[in-house]
């Protein structure tokens, strides 16, 4: 190997130097292929990671969910509701549920219905003044404070309003421990209802 | 005949590919290898290309749709002829695929074949039991009824739990705000294009590796693999006993795929498909999600961690164990090969069944959950209202009516959450029961704003009288140091 270096040193032979054009040349090729696909991978990666960096409290809005009167005081019941963003081909998931308690006159609570420990539906059950869930036995009481089992901290607790005698939630999102819906609006941040 | 032999010799010219593939059948292994023990990682092969062939099959019919995926699963199973039998072997298949998988996995574990200069041969072979994993659930996923929107939503509340990054990864994971059309759709992504092409790609180079540096010999107690020595003795050892591969060990290979493909058929014959449960409707709230069997100890893990340590292990745990699992080759690439001189390797596999079985048999029956229909499906056994005062009798109903029996079972019968009260009294004094409702405490919630004074007093009553066939009423020990005339005064403040 040596030797054939040093021959190839003295001789300088013209096909010795065609190869180191060629050489560099498909360096130069690879060179440009990656800043092809540089220019490819941006849009690429922009269209993968667009739902993940859109910002949450965008896709909050609010969602009437009926009138007050329909909500009898110190009582609570589940409501139904479309999502305010669906595709057409979403069907039954671009519905919703949540709790509405009705504390007393323009006293309310809407939980989301996921637990905080994973998400699953929890049950409310008015005999017990208990919201249980079937998953891993989480289990809160009637102001969606944690009772027991394995949740991290209460239900999760959509912000409302009263305006025209329907009760509104701003609602929007899958309520999870990075996505509750208080979190989103700088006035809620410490609010008690939100336990953040 | 010699039409057929043209034809071969005018392809096999121009393709060149019939002389590798026949030398690559007939090479020759160690003798020793043509065993029954090293059937399972081509009984996996076999299966990957069950799941591939059914799996495009129902590709004809499933819609990827949130809207009407679930349909066309009700469509699959009654109104496309054995529609019903192609989803049942999928299912059956993907449960057979994880089984052997593992089994191949704790095999070449306790026979040392991940040992020098098969290490990378393990590191692939470790992604590949990944991607079975995430072609399990995210064909759980697409069989988008209940159990997948809720699993969705447990996978989703994990994600939240990153630092940080918890609420674009919720975004990522379901493409969007809520469970929906998007979700479904990145799901059938990867279930059909993402994670079957790094399968077979990995599957292909697994293969090609083992191929290229032979199947490992049968490991013998006190010969060590040593880097500089191993390949030259194990050249050394095919030389002198080995075997071709066709038709000396691929016998056994060829018999063991087939009975595990005739068993998969069997289960789907006579088992038919999973699901779909119910729609995957949100609103519909009286459901129980559960994931599918392989997934049934991670989902039972979830209902014992602590609150305060459900993060971190969430986080930490999966890290340390796929990544013990990758380093395995590299930190013991050397040494003793055979399991009777590996006791710890033994005791780890062991300990890894016995522990993975106990919480997949756990979350098949799930105690910790409370059976939301006891109150009014399980009535109080009648031995335990015989002879008992009616303010007893009123603290019955009043047990069943508060959905005590949602936790506790009586005679065997109700939820498992909190301990069964049929001998309570024989445990707890009057005073400890009386706490113990009102306050709660030790995973019970309180039931001090959900009860009246004299609900309480009946309920009370009622625990009181059972202690159990032949058992003594529980007494504060303490009560026998007070002296007598106090005694009443005592009682007198409850």
């Amino acid at each position: 190997m040596n030797t054939a270096n040093a021959e190839a040193g003295q001789t300088e032979n013209p096909k010795q130097s065609v190869n180191s054009r060629r050489a560099l040349l498909f360096k130069l090729s690879v060179l440009l292929n990656g800043v092809v696909g540089a220019v490819l991978a941006v849009p690429i990666g922009g269209y993968i990671l667009g739902s993940a960096f859109k910002k949450g409290s965008s896709y909050d809005s609010w969602v009437a969910l009926g009138a007050i009167d329909e909500f009898p005081e110190g009582e609570t019941r589940l409501v139904d509701y479309r999502n305010p963003v669906t595709a057409p081909w979403d069907g039954q998931t671009g519905s919703a549920a949540c709790w509405v308690r009705r504390i007393s006159g323009d006293r309310f609570q809407v939980f989301a219905i996921n637990c905080a420990h994973l998400g699953c539906p929890v049950r409310w059950f008015s005999q017990s003044k208990l919201f249980l869930c079937p998953c891993h036995g989480g289990a809160y009481y009637a102001d969606g404070s944690r009772a027991s089992g394995p949740p991290p901290r209460g239900l999760f607790e959509y912000r409302h309003k009263i305006s025209g005698g329907q009760l509104m939630i701003s609602a929007g999102e899958m309520p999870t421990l990075a996505t509750e819906a208080c979190a989103t609006d700088p006035q809620r941040i410490g609010h008690p209802s939100c336990h953040s | 005949m010699q039409c057929g032999l043209v034809v071969y010799n005018w392809i096999e010219r121009r393709l060149g590919l019939a002389k590798p593939i026949v030398e690559a059948a007939k090479h020759p292994i160690p003798a020793s290898s043509a065993s029954w023990w090293y059937v399972f990682g081509s009984a996996a092969t076999v299966l990957l290309g069950l799941q591939v062939v059914t799996g495009i099959l129902l590709g004809l019919v499933y819609v990827p749709s949130a809207g009407e995926a679930w349909n066309s699963l009700q469509f699959l199973n009654h109104h496309v002829t054995l529609g019903w039998f192609l989803r049942a072997l999928h299912g059956w298949g993907s449960n057979f695929m994880i089984a052997i998988v593992l089994i191949h996995m704790a095999q070449v574990f306790l026979f040392g074949a991940y040992k020098f200069p098969r290490e990378l041969t393990w590191i692939i072979g470790v992604c590949l039991l990944l991607l079975t994993l995430g072609m399990a659930f995210t064909g759980q996923v697409l069989r988008f009824d209940q159990d997948a929107y809720w699993g969705l939503g447990i996978g989703a509340s994990i994600m939240s739990r990153v630092p940080l990054l918890g609420a674009p990864l919720v975004h990522a994971l379901l493409g969007g705000p809520i469970i929906a059309g998007a979700t479904l759709s990145r799901f059938f992504t990867l279930h059909v294009f993402v994670i079957p092409g790094l399968l077979l790609f990995s599957a292909g180079l697994h293969v090609w590796m083992v191929l290229r540096l032979g199947i490992n010999e049968w490991p013998m107690p006190g010969r060590l693999v040593r880097k500089s020595t191993y390949e030259r003795e194990y050249d050394e050892q095919v030389r002198m006993d080995g075997i071709p591969f066709v038709p000396g060990a691929a016998w056994k290979d060829a018999v063991f795929a087939a009975a595990i493909i005739l068993t998969v058929v069997a289960c789907a014959f006579f088992f038919g498909p999973f699901g779909p449960s119910g729609q995957p409707d949100p609103t519909i709230i009286q459901t129980a999600p559960k994931p599918d069997f392989a997934f049934l100890w991670i989902y039972a893990v979830l209902a014992f961690l602590p609150p305060a340590l459900e993060t971190p292990f969430l986080l930490i745990v999966p890290v340390i164990i796929i990544g013990s699992l990758l380093l395995l080759p590299l930190v013991a690439g050397e040494g003793e090969k055979h399991w009777s001189r590996r006791p710890v390797a033994v005791l780890m596999v062991a300990v890894i069944a016995v522990t993975l079985g106990v919480f997949t048999r756990l979350g098949t029956y799930t105690p910790w959950s409370p059976i939301m229909n006891a109150w009014t499906s399980d009535p109080v056994p009648p031995q335990y209202l015989a002879g008992r005062t009616p303010l007893e009798r009123q603290g019955s109903l009043v047990l069943q009516e508060k959905q005590c029996r949602n936790c506790h079972s009586l005679g065997g019968v109700g939820g498992q959450r909190g301990p069964a009260l049929d001998s309570i009294a024989s445990r707890m004094t009057e005073d400890q029961i009386i706490r113990q409702v009102l306050q709660g405490g030790g995973n019970m919630p309180s039931y001090g704003n959900a009860l009246n004074p004299a609900e309480t007093t009946a309920l009370v009553h009622f625990l009181l009288s059972l202690h159990g066939q032949g058992l003594q009423p529980a007494v504060d020990a303490s009560r026998r140091l007070i002296p007598s005339s106090d005694s009443g005064t005592t009682q007198g403040q409850h």
